[in-house]
């Protein structure tokens, strides 16, 4: 069987602009989290927004191209040719039909579709644009991205809220296993425009205090914007460029749901356990054993009951070790970002075993009781061969990814 | 995975569609060769360029949906639910007792373009105070708000409604949505990842702000003085689609597992593959490089040669671009035997429901099948020199079919196409 292996990291995240940025964040470990502009955060009850620092559209994407797309858009088009440029991989060298796009979205086009029927609703149809119709539904950041760089092959777009970039993650193995060359895979959102953070406010899971997961004063979480896309390799069509540097295999996926119809609180008994089951489905596909995972990126959603319930899982998962697993979730000095989220935190966790660090649960002041479990309250360097990356979606997805340092010898046939 | 194949069928089909709600009145109005396009009466479309839509006639809570069901969700979700229910029903399977059905293997794929687009606007007019407050008020907003943001919440609803532990999704690519997730579906019972997929799509777009992005371009019919005939494929005097709503759900079955429960069998899903055309947003290169080639791929996943296709279920939207596009897209997959199959296209029935027509195409195809007809294009009065296949036009036809094809085409260059066949293959 074709294994994946990613080979490119484009990041465009509170944490900076390319993958650079990006890990010097993770090493500093401080808090990205910025006010929002006007009067929004008072408005929507938050104290502030990972945003994207410096970012400059004009610098990604031509003119034209702009005002026809969303911020959502620009985002994902940058980190599509940010982690290109990593993986010194040219489109146009490429056989057009061998790379797929898989982005996965949470929210769509959210500014240009407020700004679209702010139009219609004061100024008539007449006003209203060509570009809302291909700007704001969900497929409009992976229609762009195969259009602008030629790519033909086999486009999906999986929405799972918090859960889609791991999915499309999962969903660009797939892709690979049935003969495509390469993904792009991951996912980008843009979520701090007024309507999108009304939508998200309404929900009561934002925080006013800040994004603490597992610790005991936490309240919620802070919205964030913008994610990652990971260039997904067929490990056998790499050829033997030197210059090829593969980050890790994706070795392990599995997805889960709660199926709970309790739409109003957080997740119940139910979902813990198939969050466990999410965890060892994707340990047991990458023939991996609790024992042999050097660190957990935990979804870490700083809601008390979703905590309690990972940590619940985690220890279920993790508890018979013979030394505690480290948890780490840095994703708290950058927001919540939507699908864009848990590509980031892929990415990081590819950075991880590339450099061999840890990084820290953010903003852990207090950590709740977690016997079995080391939260890790400094960032420090430690060999990594094997992280386990969690991610949940409202509404009871769970998706867990196994990211493995590659060994080209090693068969899993 | 490997050296095991896994096959998919068809258990249970469940029909949301503008004319009639439910399986059974579907398929009598693609026979009957009726259409259920109509003006546009959820609100008044005089401001509007097009002002026709087929419109699906339901009341939710007689359809079986509770109050807060239907409080807490769209009119897209609502619609998934009640197809689920027909789909579940039919298939025989018993997914509230618990008995003989392993939920953790239960999955969810369904499909949507627009998602919650519906309830998204008329909130967004209460929250800006009809789009004068940028800085929206939250206080005039549901609780569910964070919800309707995320289409997923559909997929979500059909998980907890039928309790599916296994992998659950929304797939959205555009008006490809449908078939992509029946397809999706279908790749997650071949590796191994579920035995069951309740698979399908919805979507409930006639709002102001999807007819008005839709005439900003062009692409919807303008023929307002005659909206029953508007939706007319492949005629020479068409002049784009007619929006429509809607829903199908299919129960795709591993195929041990459906012989296994002595479970009725519709057609088994013989492959499935999508391109894209990478070209243009809305834009289609006359030639139909992409979908032929999505159609080649899904006919020898199913191994079948070109000349095997019974019946094309066209995306056969009623754009100038479409129709010819896709015509050639069949030539160019079947060759001469193009010539000899027959190929409509129910949009001009039952209008054009985005990301969910996919799925009820699938669900026609199946029935085609299952029943041996093919049902028409309605409304195909004038040929177009540009469309020489034969579209079956106006009035249904009888005959055998074992090998069937539906296509699709959507905003973004997606190109997609999904084989279905019949008994005398599954038999062998």
């Amino acid at each position: 069987m074709s294994r994946a292996v990613v080979t490119g990291l484009g990041v465009v995240a509170p944490s900076g602009v390319g993958v650079a940025a990006h890990w010097e964040s993770l090493q500093a470990n401080e808090s990205r989290i910025t006010p929002l502009p006007g009067d929004r955060a008072r408005t929507y009850g938050v104290t502030g927004a990972g945003q994207v620092p410096g970012f400059r559209a004009a610098d990604h994407v031509d003119e034209r191209l702009l005002i026809q797309t969303d911020r959502w858009t620009w985002f994902s088009l940058a980190a599509v040719q940010l982690a290109m440029d990593d993986a010194g991989f040219d489109p146009g060298d490429q056989d057009p039909y061998a790379v797929s796009v898989s982005l996965a979205a949470a929210s769509g086009g959210n500014e240009f579709g407020q700004r679209e029927m702010t139009s219609l609703y004061t100024r008539g149809p007449r006003a209203v644009t060509a570009y809302q119709s291909i700007a704001w539904f969900y497929a409009a950041s992976t229609g762009q991205v195969s259009i602008r760089h030629g790519f033909k092959g086999s486009s999906s777009v999986l929405v799972t809220e918090g859960a889609g970039g791991l999915d499309s993650l999962g969903h660009a193995r797939r892709v690979i296993r049935r003969g495509t060359a390469a993904v792009l895979a991951g996912g980008t959102e843009a979520g701090l425009s007024p309507y999108a953070l009304a939508c998200q406010a309404a929900g009561g899971r934002l925080s006013a205090g800040g994004y603490a997961p597992f610790d005991t004063g936490a309240s919620g979480f802070v919205p964030g914007e913008g994610g990652a896309v990971l260039l997904v390799q067929d490990a056998d069509r790499l050829g033997r460029h030197d210059d090829t540097v593969v980050y890790g295999e994706i070795a392990g996926y599995a997805a889960t749901h709660d199926a709970t119809h309790d739409v109003t609180a957080g997740p119940d008994h139910e979902a813990g356990s198939q969050l466990t089951r999410a965890m060892r489905l994707a340990l047991s596909d990458a023939g991996v054993s609790a024992e042999e995972v050097d660190l957990v990126i935990a979804d870490a959603a700083g809601l008390p009951d979703w905590d309690r319930l990972e940590i619940r899982a985690l220890q279920e998962v993790f508890g018979h070790r013979s030394s505690p697993v480290p948890v780490a979730a840095p994703q708290a000095l950058v927001g919540r970002m939507g699908a864009g989220g848990s590509a980031l935190a892929a990415a990081t966790a590819l950075l991880c075993i590339r450099h061999g660090f840890l990084p820290a649960v953010g903003n852990l002041h207090e950590p709740i009781t977690a016997p079995g479990l080391e939260l890790v309250r400094r960032p420090r360097p430690q060999p990594v061969q094997t992280v386990l990356v969690n991610a949940r979606g409202l509404g009871g997805f769970n998706s867990c990814l196994v990211l493995r340092r590659y060994r080209p010898e090693e068969s899993h046939e | 995975m490997k050296g095991l194949h896994r096959a998919a069928v068809v258990t249970g089909i469940g029909v949301v569609a503008p004319g009639g709600v439910g399986r059974k009145a579907f398929w009598q109005l693609l026979i009957d060769g009726r259409t259920a396009t109509r003006r546009i009466t959820f609100f008044d479309p005089a401001p509007f360029r097009s002002q026709i839509a087929a419109e699906v006639d339901i009341d939710m809570a007689a359809a079986g949906l509770s109050p807060q069901e239907i409080a807490r969700t769209d009119r897209f979700v609502q619609f998934a639910m009640i197809a689920a229910d027909e789909a579940v029903t039919d298939s025989g399977l018993d997914l509230n007792s618990g008995n003989g059905v392993d939920h953790d293997r239960l999955a969810v794929s369904l499909g949507s373009a627009v998602g919650a687009t519906m309830r998204l606007e008329q909130e967004y007019v209460d929250v800006s105070d009809g789009g004068r407050q940028w800085l929206v008020d939250p206080a005039y907003g549901s609780h569910f708000l964070d919800r309707v943001l995320q289409p997923s919440s559909g997929a979500a609803e059909l998980a907890a409604r039928f309790h599916a532990h296994g992998p659950t999704s929304l797939m959205s690519t555009g008006c490809t949505s449908g078939i992509d997730a029946v397809g999706h579906g279908l790749q997650l019972i071949e590796d191994g990842e579920a035995d069951i997929v309740i698979a399908g799509a919805a979507d409930a777009p006639i709002s102001p702000i999807s007819v008005a992005c839709f005439d900003a371009i062009r692409a919807t019919s303008s023929r307002n003085d005659d909206p029953q005939t508007a939706s007319r494929p492949f005629d020479a005097t068409r002049d784009g689609f007619v929006m429509g709503e809607g829903s199908a759900v299919l129960i795709l079955e591993e195929e041990h597992h459906a012989r296994a429960r002595g479970a009725h069998v519709y057609a088994r899903i013989g492959g499935f593959a999508n391109r894209s055309n990478a070209f243009h947003m809305t834009g289609l290169r006359p030639d139909g490089a992409e979908m032929s080639i999505a159609i080649d791929e899904a006919l020898r996943q199913a191994r079948l040669a070109p000349d095997q296709v019974d019946y094309v279920n066209a995306h056969g939207s009623g754009t100038k671009q479409n129709d010819r596009h896709e015509t050639a897209a069949v030539r160019r997959s079947l060759g001469e035997h193009a010539y000899r199959t027959p190929m409509s296209s129910i949009k001009s029935m039952v209008g054009h429901s985005l990301g969910a027509i996919g799925s009820i195409e699938v669900a026609a195809c199946a029935l085609a099948i299952r029943y041996g007809v093919v049902p028409p294009t309605a409304n195909l009065e004038t040929p177009d020199p540009d469309c020489d296949l034969d579209y079956v036009p106006k009035t249904a036809r009888d005959m055998p079919i074992d090998v069937a094809v539906s296509v699709g085409s959507g905003f973004g260059g997606f190109q997609s196409a999904i084989v279905l066949t019949g008994h005398d293959r599954i038999a062998s």
